[in-house]
C-alpha cells in the first residue's frame, strides 16, 4: 500500500506534471514575495486586497508541495479546488465590488493581470490529478 | 537597468524557450548527449551568466544612483528570482528523463523575459 502511493506521487510528479508543478513553483514564490511585500510596506493602503493576496500564496505554496507529493494527494485536491474557487470568486468580486479593491490580488479579474495562467492552472492541476489517479487505480483490476 | 542587456537578455531567453519547445514537440528528451540538447544547455548557461552581470551591475546602479521614490525592497526580489530559476528549473527538469524535463526548461526560461520587464518597470519607476 506505501508501495502503491509512492508509485502514485511519483508519477504525479513526472511527465506533464512535472512542468506544471514548476508553473505553480513559479506562481507560489511570485506570489510570497510580493504579498510579503504589500504587508510590509503598506498594508493599510488596501487591506483586503493584501489578505487576498497571502492567502492565494499560501494556496500556491500547499499546493506546489502537494503536487510534488510532500504532502497528501487529498491536499493536492483540496488546494488546486480552493484555488480554483477563489480564482472565479475574488474575480467576479474584482469586477462587480471594484471599490473593495483599491490595489489588484492575483485572482483580480480572473487571474488577468497574469495572463489568465491563474485560471488555467487549478483546472489543468485537477485534471492531472484526476488522470493520474485513473491510470493507478486501472493498475488494481 | 542597462537597456541592451535588458534587451539582449530577453531575446536568449525566448531562443532558449522557443528551442526547449521544440524539444518538447519532437520528444526528445535533455540529455546532454545529442548536439541538440548540448546546444540548449550553453544557450542556458550562457542566459544565466548574462543575468548575474545584470545583477551585480543593477546593484552598483541602485545603490550608486539617487532613485528617488524607487520600490527597492520589490527591485532586488526580482534580480534575485530571476538568477535563481535558471539553475532550480534546470534541477527540475533534469530529474526528468522524457521530454518533459525541456517543458520544465521552457516555463523556467519564459519566466526570465516576465521578470525583466517587471525589472524594467519598477527602474523606470512605474510599478
Amino acid at each position: 500500500m506505501a508501495e502503491r502511493s509512492r508509485e502514485l506521487a511519483e508519477a504525479t510528479r513526472s511527465g506533464p506534471g512535472r512542468m506544471l508543478i514548476a508553473v505553480y513553483g513559479i506562481f507560489a514564490i511570485a506570489a510570497t514575495a510580493r504579498s510579503a511585500v504589500q504587508i510590509a510596506t503598506h498594508f493599510e493602503r488596501a487591506p483586503l486586497a493584501y489578505a487576498l493576496s497571502a492567502f492565494a500564496a499560501v494556496v500556491y505554496v500547499v499546493a506546489t508541495a502537494a503536487l510534488a507529493g510532500v504532502v497528501s494527494r487529498r491536499v493536492a485536491y483540496l488546494a488546486c479546488g480552493v484555488e480554483l474557487a477563489g480564482v472565479i470568486v475574488v474575480g467576479a468580486a474584482s469586477l462587480v465590488f471594484a471599490g473593495a479593491f483599491p490595489d489588484a490580488t492575483v485572482w483580480s479579474d480572473f487571474g488577468g493581470g497574469y495572463g489568465f495562467i491563474p485560471l488555467v492552472l487549478p483546472v489543468l492541476g485537477l485534471l492531472w490529478l484526476r488522470r493520474t489517479g485513473l491510470r493507478n487505480s486501472e493498475l488494481d483490476r | 537597468m542597462i537597456q541592451v542587456l535588458a534587451t539582449a537578455l530577453t531575446v536568449v531567453a525566448l531562443v532558449a524557450a522557443l528551442w526547449s519547445l521544440v524539444l518538447v514537440v519532437t520528444d526528445r528528451p535533455i540529455t546532454l548527449a545529442t548536439k541538440p540538447t548540448l546546444g540548449l544547455a550553453a544557450v542556458v548557461v550562457l542566459l544565466e551568466a548574462g543575468l548575474l552581470v545584470q545583477a551585480v551591475l543593477a546593484t552598483v546602479n541602485v545603490i550608486g544612483a539617487d532613485r528617488g521614490e524607487m520600490n527597492r525592497a520589490t527591485f532586488f526580489g526580482y534580480l534575485i528570482a530571476v538568477v535563481s530559476v535558471l539553475p532550480v528549473g534546470a534541477f527540475w527538469a533534469m530529474g526528468d528523463r522524457s521530454r518533459w524535463g525541456a517543458g520544465v526548461l521552457a516555463v523556467a526560461c519564459l519566466s526570465v523575459p516576465v521578470m525583466i520587464l517587471r525589472l524594467d518597470q519598477i527602474w523606470a519607476l512605474r510599478g
